[in-house]
């Protein structure tokens, strides 16, 4: 955490309200995002209990497994759960445009430009929480082997069709999700946690209620007040007023609710099963009815609440504007759900369980390029979070206070303007560092030559005195390029007097690393060149699995 | 050495004291133990575990009840799988031991299980021991101990811990097992739960070798306890049990030098005013003041690992704490320990311009105010509407980037 976000988070505690530590919205929201709320059993590996999805927030579909034991029930979940993001996703893969890839040519071994169809938009879902996000890639990776009956007919248990589709899908987007700045699957505290400290911890901030209780309190409380209880208030009952986000559920609510109603569901199913004519089991399928819905009511009671605060958390981030280099994150997203929407279409098989070493190089080094192009941009895009920067040295903005024409050396002269920039910011300048400058939404390079004093006093040292800090110091810097190509610089690519600039000593743009070889030249060091793709089998079922 | 005896007997007596009269001291479970290594330097804690205070009917009492809980759905599963594990004289449990732990030895075709079934925990203790000394007679065999009870000195008093299973191996040499029941997907599992186990395996690793080293003598070395210890887990998502070695050595060390440190509970209750009680029978307000007698250091982590957390939380909020906001805040704020000690040092009322991190502060408070639009003297005091869009912050007093 910088010392301004601390800053941020200790204003929230003695105001009692969330503090903004972003100016701009920095993820992008679709219009019409697939909100998913799920729950989980206790103690199952990812057994679901039942979800709320939905890209309507006043219709929620409302999805239960009666009896999560049971494989039957847990496949008509999974089958329901298909039959909505599924033909969600489908919308976004038909809208297409054209566009241009770079490929290596086969025959020539040169790049070439290749005309490639991209998604117009891309799907979008929203979870509450990282927990929900984790359960996401779970379930991806529980359906993404099964076979169904038409893949296989001698599979013991087959999958309902679509069920190992929807398994490849989810893996994508939890698999996106890991990408630093993507949007493609977001949960929602890690969006609003993004946008405003409150004044708690992040570990308290995993807590969505908490969370939205800070930035959003009741007319007439505390963000602390009402965070706390959303943390911990209960009914008489015992149950909480704020139920957990999930997956996970509350002790109390399985211990007192949910565990007699499975029983009462148990009994009316083995009831009806024992029914000896039709009148009887009319009877019994009303019995078993009842418990059901009962079930139904259960898993709404706990998810709704959830549901509901996922779209004020929308609302809320949503009154942000869009930061100016969201968009160009957001069609990255857009390439990444156009390759694998291809992919599926080429037949594929499912993502592996574990990647090849050249796979997982190539996802770390990209996470990483990620990870540095987001921070770039977020601070380019916002002023706030520039302050971050600017306060770590790795920034400096001020006013230019002179600017004196200036040409290189060589056959051709080319402008090098010296550019004087008065500045409070104290940044990490070393001998002749670049520098640059957002022009035109382009890097500027500049170089820095010194500090002015040091410059006019011919000190070696180059270094200013604590009292020049203090008035802020003076830095010459070159101006490098985008000046254009004749002797004289373009019109408004060299600052004048009296400019306000903002100089950065990270660069602005990523460039990707070394190329690894082809995977032909791979060492065996690093797992040898890849053999066939073999697809790979799914899970061996057993009489008591719980997925 | 009549001392030191009756240095404990009156340590015993000062903590019985402390638990109130007629309160059963609350044992100590390995759970407990490890927890104690997360959050070393809090007095609190320590002297209320050493003396054997139910904390959750503390934290109750103190009207700030604790959130833990277990679902009867996720003890029936761990039950289930546990005895899967164990099932047919712990067969399939030792094929997992050979294979992960010691190749070398010779296959586990039968195995003893003694019997351990005795009279209260001491006499399960001893039991432990006897089948332990027994295995270790045995030697080229496998032995099974299921649920074995080991008592480890804490405090001067014991506490009696019960693993799930202990493997002596031919060679004499003994394995803690932990049979857990989140899943191993692909060969890896929750790391924060294997955290957790591996810390409460490092307990139980220390008990048996305390065993150990009563057990040897000038014919026959102690038995080696081994650091690595097996992690049973199901397998993806069968109930199909999978297992991984887990090295407890760092665990280990960290909850030894806990537990030694742990013996100073003797200090901090020389520390405590006479007549202070914990019991949970007495009126809110007189616990309030006992808890508050002994202090403590809450941080955030305490939240997932301590009873107590909640009221300790609401305590450090009041006082204005800074570390209720996480342990990493206070590493930029040098002296200043309170939110209004550094809100007034941020806004230039108070605090020396000289010190770095007062310094270090201004600056941050201006460049915030700056991007903001606001007055850095304002901060902290003004309730700005959260949520609004950022023109109606005042961003036209933002520096372009150009």
């Amino acid at each position: 955490m910088s010392l301004i976000a601390t800053l941020a988070r200790l204003e929230a505690v003695s105001t009692g309200r969330a503090q903004p530590i972003a100016t701009v919205r920095h993820r992008r929201l679709s219009e019409r995002p697939l909100v998913f709320v799920p729950l989980t059993t206790a103690g199952e590996a990812g057994a679901p209990l039942g979800a709320l999805v939905g890209t309507d927030r006043d219709a929620p579909h409302l999805l239960v497994v009666p009896q999560p034991r049971d494989r039957d029930l847990r496949f008509a979940f999974l089958s329901e759960l298909a039959d909505i993001v599924l033909p969600y996703i489908d919308t976004y893969a038909e809208d297409v445009e054209a566009a241009e890839r770079n490929e290596t040519d086969p025959e020539t071994g040169k790049r070439v430009k290749v005309e490639v169809e991209l998604c117009a938009d891309a799907p979008q879902l929203i979870l509450p929480s990282r927990a929900g996000v984790d359960f996401v890639r779970l379930l991806g990776r529980s359906m993404r082997f099964r076979r169904t009956a038409e893949q296989d007919p001698e599979t013991p248990y087959p999958a309902p069709p679509r069920v190992p589709l929807l398994g490849r899908w989810l893996t994508h987007f939890g698999e996106r999700a890991r990408v630093p700045g993507s949007s493609l699957l977001l949960a929602m505290t890690d969006v609003l946690a993004r946008h405003w400290a409150t004044g708690q911890s992040t570990l308290e901030d995993q807590h969505l209620g908490a969370l939205l209780a800070w930035i959003a309190p009741p007319q007439g409380e505390t963000g602390a007040e009402a965070a706390l209880r959303a943390e911990l208030a209960r009914d008489a009952q015992g149950q909480l007023l704020c139920p957990p986000a999930g997956p996970a559920t509350d002790p109390a609510f399985d211990n007192k609710l949910l565990a007699p109603a499975f029983e009462r569901y148990d009994r009316a199913r083995t009831a009806l099963a024992a029914a000896e004519d039709g009148l009887e089991a009319d009877d019994r399928l009303g019995d078993l009815t009842a418990a059901e819905r009962e079930i139904r009511a259960l898993v709404e009671s706990r998810t709704r609440p959830t549901w509901d605060a996922v779209w004020r958390g929308l609302d809320l981030v949503r009154e942000l504007p869009e930061a100016g280099r969201v968009e160009e994150r957001w069609t990255r997203d857009r390439w990444s759900f156009t390759g694998h929407r291809d992919r599926v279409a080429a037949g594929e098989p499912p993502q592996p369980r574990r990647d090849d070493a050249v796979t997982a190089a190539n996802k770390l080094a990209a996470r990483e390029r990620e990870q540095a192009r987001l921070e770039a941009q977020e601070a380019l895009d916002d002023p706030l979070v520039m302050a971050g920067r600017r306060l770590s040295g790795e920034a400096f903005a001020g006013e230019v206070t002179e600017v004196v024409m200036a040409y290189s050396e060589g056959k051709r002269p080319s402008p090098r303007p010296l550019v004087t920039v008065r500045t409070d910011d104290r940044p990490h300048l070393g001998e002749r560092a670049k520098v640059f400058r957002s022009l035109g939404g382009k890097p500027q390079s500049a170089e820095f030559v010194g500090y002015e004093e040091a410059l006019d006093k011919g000190d070696e040292d180059g270094g200013v005195g604590e009292d020049g800090r203090d008035a802020g110091a003076l830095l010459v810097l070159r101006v490098l390029d985008k000046m254009g190509r004749g002797k004289e610089p373009e019109e408004g690519s060299v600052p004048e007097k009296g400019d306000l600039v903002c100089f950065t000593l990270f660069e602005h743009e990523q460039r990707g690393g070394a190329k690894l070889p082809d995977p032909e030249e791979t060492p065996w060091t690093h797992g040898g060149p890849p053999g066939e793709q073999v697809s790979e089998a799914a899970d061996p079922l057993t009489e008591e699995d719980v997925l | 050495m009549p001392l030191p005896r009756t240095r404990g007997t009156a340590l015993r007596h000062r903590l019985a004291e402390l638990r109130g009269p007629d309160v059963a001291a609350k044992a100590l479970d390995a759970r407990a133990l490890a927890a104690l290594a997360a959050n070393p330097g809090c007095k609190r804690r320590a002297i209320l575990d050493g003396a054997g205070v139910n904390k959750a009917a503390l934290a109750s009492a103190l009207g700030s009840p604790s959130a833990f809980g277990q679902s009867q759905f996720a003890l029936t599963r761990g039950n289930a799988f546990e005895a899967k594990v164990k099932a047919d004289g712990g067969a399939e449990l030792l094929r997992l031991v050979h294979e992960k732990l010691d190749r070398g030895a010779e296959p586990p075709a039968h195995a003893r299980v003694p019997e351990l079934a005795a009279i209260g925990p001491e006499g399960r203790t001893a039991r432990t021991a006897l089948a332990l000394r027994e295995a270790g007679e045995a030697r080229g065999e496998w032995t099974l101990l299921d649920h074995p009870m080991l008592a480890l000195d804490v405090a001067g008093s014991p506490a009696f811990l019960e693993p799930d299973a202990v493997v002596v191996h031919p060679d004499g040499s003994w394995t803690v097992v932990e049979i857990k029941s989140f899943p191993m997907l692909d060969g890896s599992a929750d790391p924060a739960k294997v955290g957790a186990a591996a810390r409460q395996a490092a307990v139980y690793v220390l008990a048996l070798e305390q065993i150990a080293a009563r057990l040897a003598s000038d014919s026959a070395p102690a038995p080696r306890v081994r650091h690595r210890v097996l992690l049973v887990c199901p397998k993806d998502f069968s109930n199909l049990p999978t297992a991984a070695a887990v090295d407890v050595r760092k665990q280990r060390a960290v909850t030894a030098r806990q537990l030694a440190r742990l013996t100073r509970i003797e200090d901090i209750a020389d520390t405590l005013p006479d007549g202070i009680c914990f019991s949970p029978d007495l009126p809110a307000a007189d616990l309030t003041a006992a808890v508050e007698s002994v202090p403590a250091t809450y941080a955030p982590e305490c939240l997932s690992a301590c009873e107590l957390a909640f009221h300790c939380r609401a305590r450090s909020r009041a006082s204005g704490a800074v570390t209720s906001l996480g342990r990493s805040v206070r590493a930029e704020l040098g002296d200043l320990t309170t939110v209004e000690d550094v809100l007034s040092a941020a806004r230039g009322e108070t605090g020396d311009p000289d010190d770095p991190a007062v310094a270090a502060l201004r600056r941050a408070a201006h460049l915030r105010a700056e991007a903001l639009g606001r007055e850095a003297q304002a901060l902290g005091r003004k309730v700005p509407a959260a949520g609004q869009p950022a023109d109606a912050l005042g961003l036209e007093a933002v520096a372009p980037c150009r």
